[in-house]
């Protein structure tokens, strides 16, 4: 079941299931729900909700409806859309995601869409014409019911995931938790210079002559050893082939320049 | 003409961090300039057949078809090269042997495979693809996508339904338009390019480009430009280390030295005496 999550400043006030069809949005107290604010029109707008889609429309208010940063008249919400309505928030959870409560619809196997569930998906757009929400939304329904058919027509064909012992995603850990880490110079010209290693990717040394490769990953820093007869050196040791961890105060020799590695806490 | 001195190769192909097995497929054949990346889908290990399939034919057909005639040779009726219609051939009988393979057997019923080809030959090279496989160029510093993809999430960009800020955070990623195998018949897209000495080309599996964003792996490719192998297997870490929730496969090829077509017959005296 999909769902509105109400905030105003980031603070959640309630969830709201959309079971109705038509579920209305407004000052007024008769709305299914009621924003008692003066930036809200006394019928603000509309979430019409058709099997798993729910599409939302502007019933003429005032200050309008803003979604994900641009007004809209009509608008096919999809997960994780944020409809804004003066100072509160509504965060649109899709059917899918709701029931998983994770992304993991989004990187289902490869599948074709075939012309032929196309043309049943118009028809059913077609259908589905006829229930308010207007025409111009069944054009983009029709794409979206298409795409549901051929996940429902591939999967009877045993075209989804048939791997039971798939193990669940594996988390990719978060960049921000990961301490930053810097190089400082010890040699050399700029002796003293220190660079923070943002980067996915920094490139030490002159071309041509040796080049190492300072990888950030989620399990640290890397050097790699890229061009060059000679390779780098971390604490007087010359580093192989592979990728080498770096330590917090590792001193790394290349192209004959000197300089440390250290975590920035 | 042989062109393992003139392109330099690097490729690498991972199951990735949580599915079982490999369904991608990469092959090359530097000598003819020939490299084919191939992503296959079905149930059980079907895409792998598929995907098995579409390398394995268009690089044996096209070995076949590159001994009988070259490339740059010009079909006496279209006063064009021959290459386009080579490699639309061989992709035809790739799709052919995969249709068929699966029709004739329930285990193998649906499965298809994305495509992407690309024929070097005469300072060019030409691109075939099918689906959501893509070719990269990296050149004179830029980085940009050659192909375009065959899929619902691309149409919805093209016809202005999402914007790119959306299509990252977009369901449906994984419906492609276009395969092989899937249809008795099959449309490959197919352009050709000039190449340059420098170029830096990169095929590649949507395992790559949905977990790494484009700014990364063009980073990737530039940092390690020194490196090519290593350069392959950084990209499929950083796959993984981003979740690597798909299959990963890439295949980089850098262009050494200019490679004309030797159409004059001083050039045929010289490439005979060799």
């Amino acid at each position: 079941m999909a769902k509105l999550i109400l905030s105003m400043d980031g603070l959640v006030l309630k969830e709201i299931p959309l079971t109705k069809e038509r579920t209305t949005i407004g000052r007024k107290p008769h709305n299914d729900i009621q924003i008692d604010n003066l930036a809200v029109s006394g019928e603000h707008a509309v979430i019409v909700t058709i099997l798993n889609d729910s599409f939302l429309e502007d019933l003429g208010s005032t200050n309008g409806t803003v979604v994900n940063g641009n007004a809209i008249k009509k608008h096919f919400l999809q997960n994780n859309d944020v409809v804004e309505l003066g100072k509160y928030k509504l965060k649109f959870v899709g059917e899918a995601a709701a029931a998983a409560g994770t992304d993991k619809t989004d990187f289902e196997k490869t599948m074709v869409l075939r012309p032929s569930a196309m043309k049943t998906a118009t028809d059913q757009a077609r259908a589905m014409a006829s229930a308010p929400g207007g025409a111009q939304a069944a054009a983009v329904a029709a794409r979206a019911a298409a795409a549901q058919q051929a996940a429902t027509s591939a999967s009877a064909a045993g075209l989804a995931d048939k791997d039971p012992k798939t193990a669940p995603p594996a988390a990719p850990a978060p960049r921000g938790a990961q301490p930053l880490g810097a190089i400082q110079l010890l040699s050399g010209g700029n002796a003293g210079k220190e660079l923070e290693l943002t980067k996915p990717l920094t490139t030490l040394g002159k071309p041509g002559l040796q080049v190492a490769v300072l990888t950030r990953r989620p399990q640290g820093y890397f050097i790699t050893h890229v061009e060059g007869a000679a390779r780098p050196t971390v604490n007087g040791q010359q580093i192989g082939a592979a990728p080498t961890a770096l330590k917090d105060h590792d001193v790394i020799e290349l192209a004959g320049v000197k300089m440390e590695f250290f975590l920035k806490g | 003409m042989d062109l393992t001195q003139i392109l330099e190769v690097a490729s690498a192909t991972d199951p990735g961090m949580v599915r079982s097995h490999n369904e991608d497929s990469v092959a090359a054949d530097a000598a003819n300039g020939l490299f084919v990346l191939a992503d296959g889908m079905g149930g059980y290990n079907a895409g792998e057949v598929a995907s098995g399939m579409a390398t394995t034919v268009i690089i044996t057909e096209m070995q076949q078809a590159l001994g009988r005639t070259r490339p740059y040779d010009v079909d006496q009726k279209t006063h064009k090269p021959l290459a386009p219609r080579l490699v639309h051939e061989q992709v035809l009988k790739a799709n052919t042997s995969i249709y068929q393979a699966a029709q004739s057997q329930p285990q193998y019923a649906g499965m298809g495979t994305t495509l992407v080809v690309c024929l070097f030959y005469d300072n060019r090279v030409l691109v075939a693809h099918l689906g959501d496989s893509r070719l990269y160029l990296s050149r004179d510093g830029k980085f940009r996508q050659v192909t375009r993809d065959h899929s619902l999430l691309q149409e919805q960009i093209d016809s202005g339904l999402i914007s790119l800020e959306q299509a990252k955070h977009a369901q449906h990623k994984n419906l492609v338009t276009r395969a092989l195998g899937i249809d008795p018949s099959v449309e490959p897209e197919i352009h050709e390019y000039p190449a340059r000495p420098g170029d830096i080309y990169l095929l590649c599996s949507d395992g790559l480009c949905d977990m790494v964003e484009d700014e990364d792996i063009s980073m990737a490719v530039q940092a390690f430009s020194a490196n090519l192998g290593m350069a392959a297997s950084h990209l499929v870490q950083m796959a993984n280390d981003n979740g690597g929730r798909d299959n990963v496969s890439v295949i980089l090829v850098r262009v050494l030295r200019e490679y004309p077509a030797a159409r004059g017959v001083m050039a045929k005296v010289f490439a005979w005496l060799k």
